[in-house]
């Protein structure tokens, strides 16, 4: 079992709390795990990126090498295609549909769109919306990981388990948001891959 | 014990720090080092031990408090940057010759690619300058374990350790299994109490103690169970793999032994015999290391008359910017298989203000007090204001290193550039700049200074502001005259006054001050969701 999965986002919107959540099962489940973040300037609204390796055996780098991801689960869809050298060619890019403008040069969405929609193995998803329709709109990270959460390997209740442990210290209400996210994120996915 | 608990290799120290019995830890924030002391700071288990923690007003201040709790026979640890190493370099150089009484770990991040820095300069070489031996660890797990072993050595040999680290170990990751916790050292004095009195005729007897020691840390250097010799059949090619470098090598053979006899190198000076026997079983050398060609250089000497050594310098490498797997793969000749291209329509986003930042207000009024004078004439400093350089702002003109912003803007002023601006933040401000303006004031120099002050060091991640409320108090205190001393309120609603304010002062022809107030809008929502939760608790 191996798993190379580049997390990509706006600063802000939440990767890292993915990144937390697929950690905390790594753990669990005794895998090995390395995971690299970004801290520091880049996090003010810039680009920001995250590498989550997960395998049973000893992982050597921290970085994914080029070619090797088997996953880009991004938050934001240009950002998703940032990262394209990284992905194989048997790789799936995991995206939000929806477009955070905040630069002037921002490409037209319909460009990045059907880009992302002539490669081989993709799921776009309105998590925004989706988010916003389970109770919280600021749980669209939570969609994207209940999207991405069959080519994970893990069952339902590892999820449903971690994100009690990580966000339970907010509140039973935000928990049960982040679930119902998750499990509306895994049930658009699951009807459109 | 056994239990793996994910940390980052910043994380991995402090642990490894709380658990070797450290008794206190001093730093100024910079990233990529700052989660170090944070970890120890959020600690409940540091604060049951009672480790003595503090953000000190510079790096120099931060090594100078660790070498005190060393002197006192006490385990001391101070983190920083890569810059921040040049700003307690005279402390950091001095303190091989004073040597240490208790375990002294200096920490310095390194951040190659210059991620969230100005340069990609390599401590490395502050290590051999001072002749102190440097670890370089290649995981997180050896970033933990590295601190105990670096504790007991910097006893041992009486000498501060250099733990050097990088960017990418800093900000991974990984499962970290801790040891048994170790008690903290009693005082104890030094045996004797003039090893730290510098005095030429002490220091000359102490340098010769530290230069006669250098064969000792080389002999360690061979023993130490971080530099491993690995023989591989394939003897066209011998690897030097430094730190993290180990783990790109690795990767490229994925669970296959590598063919190639390998040195992994994570603790310095350069264990001879190893060295020694690479070179001699192999026909030519490849050096993998972050940072800059430190070993490549010295491997191959000034006429690289011995045998091929490849690596930065040949181009094997490209000459800056951090290693990964791809790349130390390609200097192998093994053929890489990258995804597709970025499409031709893909954009930088580079960061900006955060919305509702103090900072849009204050460089929003400035630019427009300046529109009469012309742009070129504002120095900046280091932090979340150096976003002004780009748009829609492009209000400044340099950025350099903490406190040069006032100090180069006296320089333009003498120059004839009048006025001339300086911006700093009130953390960059007592860090560094207090001197310069201290230069300033004495001229009388014809700048106007803006300290913009937020409360807080925001760029890092808001850690206390160390001149908090005191920021007037200084400046008058260096000889700024006080009605020279100007508070605004970096809001929309009272731009047309702060506009005015700064075009008086920019008038005056002499040092002002002013100072756009507001607190930093990431610290207050912080401190405003903090409230609401205890309010409901109540």
């Amino acid at each position: 079992m191996k798993k190379d999965i580049i997390l990509a986002g706006v600063g802000g919107q939440g990767i890292l709390s993915i990144a937390t959540v697929i950690g905390y099962i790594a753990v669990n489940q005794n895998l090995y795990l390395k995971q690299s973040e970004v801290h520091g300037m880049s996090q003010r609204g810039g680009d920001v990126s995250s590498h989550l390796r997960i395998s049973n055996k000893t992982i050597a780098s921290d970085l994914i090498p080029k070619g090797k991801a088997d996953m880009i689960l991004s938050v934001e869809p240009l950002e998703s295609l940032r990262y394209l050298p990284y992905l194989s060619s048997e790789g799936w890019i995991v995206t939000n549909n929806k477009p955070f403008v905040n630069i002037p040069n921002y490409p037209e969405i319909e460009k990045v769109l059907s880009t992302i929609q002539q490669k081989t193995r993709y799921i776009l998803i309105d998590a925004d919306k989706i988010a916003k329709e389970s109770g919280s709109a600021r749980s669209a990270n939570m969609v994207m990981l209940g999207a991405a959460s069959p080519f994970l390997g893990f069952d339902d209740d590892c999820f449903i388990n971690a994100m009690k442990a990580i966000f339970g210290r907010k509140g039973d209400d935000i928990v049960e948001k982040n679930i119902l996210a998750f499990k509306a994120g895994k049930t658009f996915a699951a009807s459109h891959s | 014990m056994s239990q793996k608990q994910l940390l980052l290799g910043d994380e991995a120290i402090a642990q490894g720090a709380i658990d070797a019995g450290l008794s206190g830890i001093y730093a100024y924030p910079g990233t990529p080092s700052t989660e170090i002391t944070e970890y120890i700071e959020h600690s409940s288990e540091a604060k049951e031990k009672g480790i003595k923690h503090q953000w000190a007003a510079n790096e120099k201040t931060a090594v100078e408090i660790a070498m005190g709790l060393s002197y006192a026979g006490k385990r001391a640890m101070s983190c920083m940057k890569h810059v921040g190493l040049n700003v307690a370099a005279d402390a950091f150089m001095n303190s091989s010759v004073t040597g240490v009484n208790g375990g002294l770990i200096v920490v310095a991040a390194d951040d190659p690619s210059m991620h969230s820095s100005q340069n990609e300069q390599d401590s490395r070489y502050y290590g051999r300058f001072a002749m102190l031996p440097i670890l370089e660890p290649s995981s997180q797990q050896e970033a933990y374990d590295m601190v105990h072993y670096g504790f007991n050595l910097s006893e041992k040999v009486k000498l501060p350790v250099l733990m050097r680290i990088t960017t990418r170990l800093a900000h991974s990751r990984a499962g970290v299994v801790r040891k048994s916790a170790k008690n903290q050292n009693e005082i104890k004095l030094p045996e004797n109490l003039r090893q730290y009195v510098l005095l030429p005729s002490i220091a000359r007897k102490q340098y010769k103690d530290l230069l006669n020691k250098q064969e000792i840390l080389e002999s360690e250097s061979s023993l130490s169970p971080f530099n491993i010799y690995f023989d591989g059949k394939d003897k066209r090619t011998g690897v030097i793999a430094c730190g993290l470098a180990y783990n790109y090598y690795l990767e490229n053979f994925n669970d296959q032994l590598p063919p190639f006899p390998l040195l992994k190198l994570s603790q310095y000076p350069l264990p001879k015999k190893m060295v020694n026997r690479l070179y001699e079983e192999c026909d030519s050398l490849l050096i993998l290391e972050d940072g800059y060609p430190l070993i490549e250089e010295f491997l191959r000497g000034f006429f690289n008359s011995g045998k091929p050594i490849h690596g930065r310098l040949d181009g094997s490498i490209p000459r800056d910017g951090e290693l990964n797997a791809n790349i130390v793969g390609k200097a192998l000749n093994i053929e890489q298989h990258e995804g597709e291209s970025e499409p031709d329509f893909m954009v930088g986003r580079p960061p900006s203000f955060c919305p509702g930042c103090s900072h849009i207000d204050s460089y929003t009024a400035l630019n427009e007090a300046l529109e009469e004078y012309g742009g070129g004439r504002v120095m900046s400093d280091i932090g979340c204001y150096t976003l002004a350089a780009l748009p829609p702002f492009n209000t400044i003109n340099s950025c350099v290193d903490m406190g040069a912003s006032i100090t180069m803007a006296k320089g333009l002023s003498d120059a004839g550039i009048v006025p001339a601006v300086a911006v700093i933040g009130d953390s960059t401000f007592t860090h560094s700049g207090i001197t310069g303006l201290l230069d300033a004031a004495n001229a009388n120099a014809p700048i106007t200074v803006m300290i913009l002050d937020n409360g807080t060091t925001g760029m890092t991640g808001g850690q206390p502001s160390p001149g908090l409320g005191k920021i007037e108090d200084i400046c008058k205190s260096v000889g700024v005259k006080p009605e020279h001393i100007r508070i605004l309120n970096p809001l929309k609603k009272y731009h047309e006054e702060n506009v005015k304010i700064i075009k008086e002062e920019l008038a005056y022809n002499g040092v002002s001050v002013v100072i756009p107030r507001r607190e930093c809008i990431q610290t207050l929502n912080k401190k405003l969701k903090e409230k609401a939760k205890e309010e409901v608790t109540v």
